[in-house]
């Protein structure tokens, strides 16, 4: 082999090796998010991050929250590999962990402080004890109400309201001849909808979806008792059309001020007090989500949206950088000096709400952390099952069954069908879909 | 008196086209209103119609979040790819239907339009996995090649159905002058049926534009087209309606003044068979 020859194939070989290592280096992650005021805001944010990696940078799939659901179960399911960060809901992250369709956040970068994620929060996200998702924001449900219409109604809503407090105030708030409704809540059929309150309402009356032999429980006296509650408040005190209405549409209603009530998302909570939006901003009280006289249970939502790594991504440490930062104290501290402390992703970390400045800017702040610490995600009913969840069933069914029971529930409030004929629907299609896929055997 | 009442006729004939372009304008025109309201406008009860104070913020929104441009040009390539592609292959189809039938023809033409039967979603997971399997996932050419295969059987029964009403006897006689397969397609059966191939060519655009369920199932950051990009902007918590009326107007103008544009062609050729 002459001089030459062996020179080049030297040049060849290191060329390979040089470009091999600048292909390595260099990773472009696609992030699949939902579009919602916080995740729009950290897109916005992401220099910060690509500035200290440089040789990470960041696509970003934006898709609104049933799309997203649909386009990343399809991609993790299929091992498609078109995502490499997730973000997904604190119902998919242990149904997920459990396929091993989700890399563990083992290991996370120096200073991320695990510790500090809210313990209902981290609960909702871990497996046997390992942490399959980093919290982006989170948020339990609670009742926002107007204080000026309470003062007028010379009525009181205490902090950790019953369900007969509320009625009462309902009762008293509501004057249908100015368009001024009692109370919202959500009629819209749908697992993440209408049956998201209904569930979390049928927690606090002590109800539960299935007993220890997976057999369904519509046909109780809790379950009968709540909605039967929420059909006659609806009824009297609620808006017209209410089996249409959903959270934007309460939220449109809120602040046009036609409600005196709404027991929602605590995420709402930041909306309603939004002076550009808001036509109320300034007049609204905050209480824990009722509960049932007798019954020590407020409802037991916890929602959160989660940023997880698929095991098929070909990037995972690239991708566990991005996450780490994401969803880190450091984060925090940079919308704080951006766009204000009220801006700050709520629900995730302790730290957040022992900050003064969080507190003075977000006056809901400390009724949404009782909230969230009110919930227990491995015991959402005060009697015992055999499930997991809050607002839901953490099983990969309850999409299709709650949607069904949903439909159900919304005829009946849109009185197509009385409360006894819905559940007795609803307790014959539940038992039939989860005798199919073989809980009780 | 008959002339009266064809007047009288003529007039609510005209009335009622009107109504119903109206109506059928209106969510388009309520779009475009709602794009340059700030979205506690757009949420109003009683809804504002002019008396509101205009806004460009949403466009400009939608501008700093989305790259709209690299939207744009993949809806373009992809919905005038497909289109291109079925048509060379729906001519030579079409033309054999027409002009050359044999016994199973019309049980050929049925069992296209019955592909069409089958619901999407049906078939999601097989091509999904088969375009896994071959580099296809986000690419504008797996768009292409699957906006072609569903728009093929529109496009061979428009074709088909155009084809039908030009005499054979026309291409009789170019062949008895000498003319050959590709001279007979090429210089004479298509120069006639330009106005339907317009017409076909223009509605496949459209319906490429604006589809939905595969330009979402199929890509992710990199072959999106406008369909995602509207999709990108609702959102089950929060106000998003001014915000995705912006969107929704940027991602249908395109199509909208093209249509403004060629309306006569796509007239002339959607009622091709019923004038001649």
């Amino acid at each position: 082999m002459t001089k030459t020859m062996r020179a080049l194939l030297g040049a060849t070989a290191l060329s390979a090796v040089a470009f091999s290592a600048s292909a390595q280096d260099n990773v472009t992650l696609t992030i699949a998010t939902v579009n919602n005021g916080d995740m729009i805001r950290m897109q916005g944010l992401t220099d910060d991050f690509t500035s200290e990696h440089p040789n990470i940078s960041l696509e970003w799939v934006t898709l609104e929250e049933n799309v997203l659901r649909q386009r990343v179960t399809q991609d993790i399911a299929t091992g498609g590999g078109q995502f490499d960060v997730m973000t997904i809901g604190n119902y998919e992250v242990p149904i997920w962990a459990k396929q091993d369709w989700l890399t563990p956040l083992e290991n996370m970068p120096e200073g991320y402080d695990a510790d500090d994620i809210l313990p209902a929060i981290a609960g909702g996200l871990s497996v046997d004890g390992t942490l399959y998702a980093a919290p982006f924001y989170g948020e339990s449900a609670m009742v926002m109400y107007r204080t000026d219409l309470a003062e007028k109604a010379g009525v009181e809503i205490p902090d950790q309201p019953t369900w007969t407090d509320i009625r009462n105030a309902a009762e008293a708030m509501t004057d249908k001849d100015n368009e001024v409704y009692g109370i919202c809540l959500r009629g819209k059929a749908g697992w993440g909808e209408n049956m998201a309150f209904l569930t979390a309402m049928a927690n606090s009356y002590g109800a539960r979806w299935f007993d220890m032999d997976w057999k369904a429980q519509f046909d109780s006296e809790e379950w009968k008792a709540a909605l039967t509650d929420y059909l006659d408040m609806m009824d009297k005190y609620g808006p017209p059309g209410a089996s249409s209405n959903g959270f934007n549409e309460n939220l449109s209603l809120f602040q046009q001020g036609k409600c005196g009530m709404w027991i929602d998302a605590t995420v709402a909570a930041s909306f309603v007090t939004d002076e550009d939006d808001s036509t109320v901003a300034d007049s609204v009280g905050f209480a824990q989500f009722p509960n049932k006289e007798g019954v020590d249970n407020h409802g037991n939502w916890l929602w959160s949206w989660n940023l997880a790594i698929p095991a098929s991504t070909d990037a995972p440490e690239a991708a566990k950088e991005f996450v780490a930062w994401a969803t880190s104290k450091g984060y925090t501290e940079l919308v704080a000096s951006e766009e204000g402390w009220a801006a700050a992703p709520p629900g995730t970390r302790t730290s957040l709400y022992e900050n003064e400045k969080y507190q003075e800017a977000a006056p809901f702040a400390e009724m949404t952390l009782n909230s969230i610490n009110a919930v227990d995600t491995n015991a959402p009913s005060v009697q015992e099952i055999p499930y997991t969840g809050a607002q839901f069933v953490a099983i990969p069914e309850f999409q299709g069954i709650g949607t069904a029971v949903g439909q159900q529930f919304s005829a009946a409030l849109a009185g197509q069908v009385d409360a006894e004929t819905a559940l007795s629907n609803a307790q014959r299609s539940t038992q039939r879909e989860i005798d199919r896929a073989g809980y009780g055997d | 008196m008959a002339r009266a009442v064809t007047q009288q006729r003529k007039a609510v004939n005209t009335a009622i086209a009107w109504i119903i372009g109206l109506l059928i304008f209106f969510p388009i025109f309520w779009t475009i209103l709602t794009s340059f309201k700030t979205e506690a406008q757009a949420i109003a009860d009683p809804p504002l119609w002019f008396s509101f104070d205009w806004t460009l913020d949403n466009y400009v929104t939608v501008q700093e979040r989305s790259n709209y441009f690299r939207h744009f040009w993949n809806s373009v390539v992809i919905s005038v790819g497909s289109t291109v592609i079925g048509l060379i292959i729906a001519i030579p189809a079409a033309w054999s239907m027409a002009f050359v039938p044999g016994k199973q023809t019309r049980n050929v033409l049925m069992w296209m339009l019955s592909t069409k039967m089958l619901p999407p979603v049906g078939v999601l997971v097989p091509i999904y996995l088969i375009f896994r399997n071959v580099g296809l996932l986000d690419t504008k050419l797996g768009l292409i090649i699957v906006l072609t295969l569903i728009n093929l059987p529109i496009i061979v029964w428009m074709l088909y159905t155009y084809f039908r009403e030009i005499p054979n006897d026309i291409l009789e006689a170019a062949r008895m002058d000498g003319a050959g397969l590709w001279d007979e397609i090429v210089y004479v059966l298509t120069p006639m049926a330009v106005p339907g191939i317009a017409s076909t060519l223009l509605l496949n655009i459209i319906l490429a534009w604006n589809e939905a369920f595969w330009t979402l199932n199929l890509t992710a950051a990199n072959a999106a087209p406008l369909t995602a990009f509207i999709a990108s902007y609702s959102s089950p918590e929060g106000l998003f309606y001014a915000k995705l009326s912006a969107a929704s107007t940027m991602a249908i103008a395109p199509i909208l003044i093209m249509g403004w544009f060629s309306q006569k062609q796509l007239v002339r050729g959607l009622t091709f068979g019923a004038v001649k």
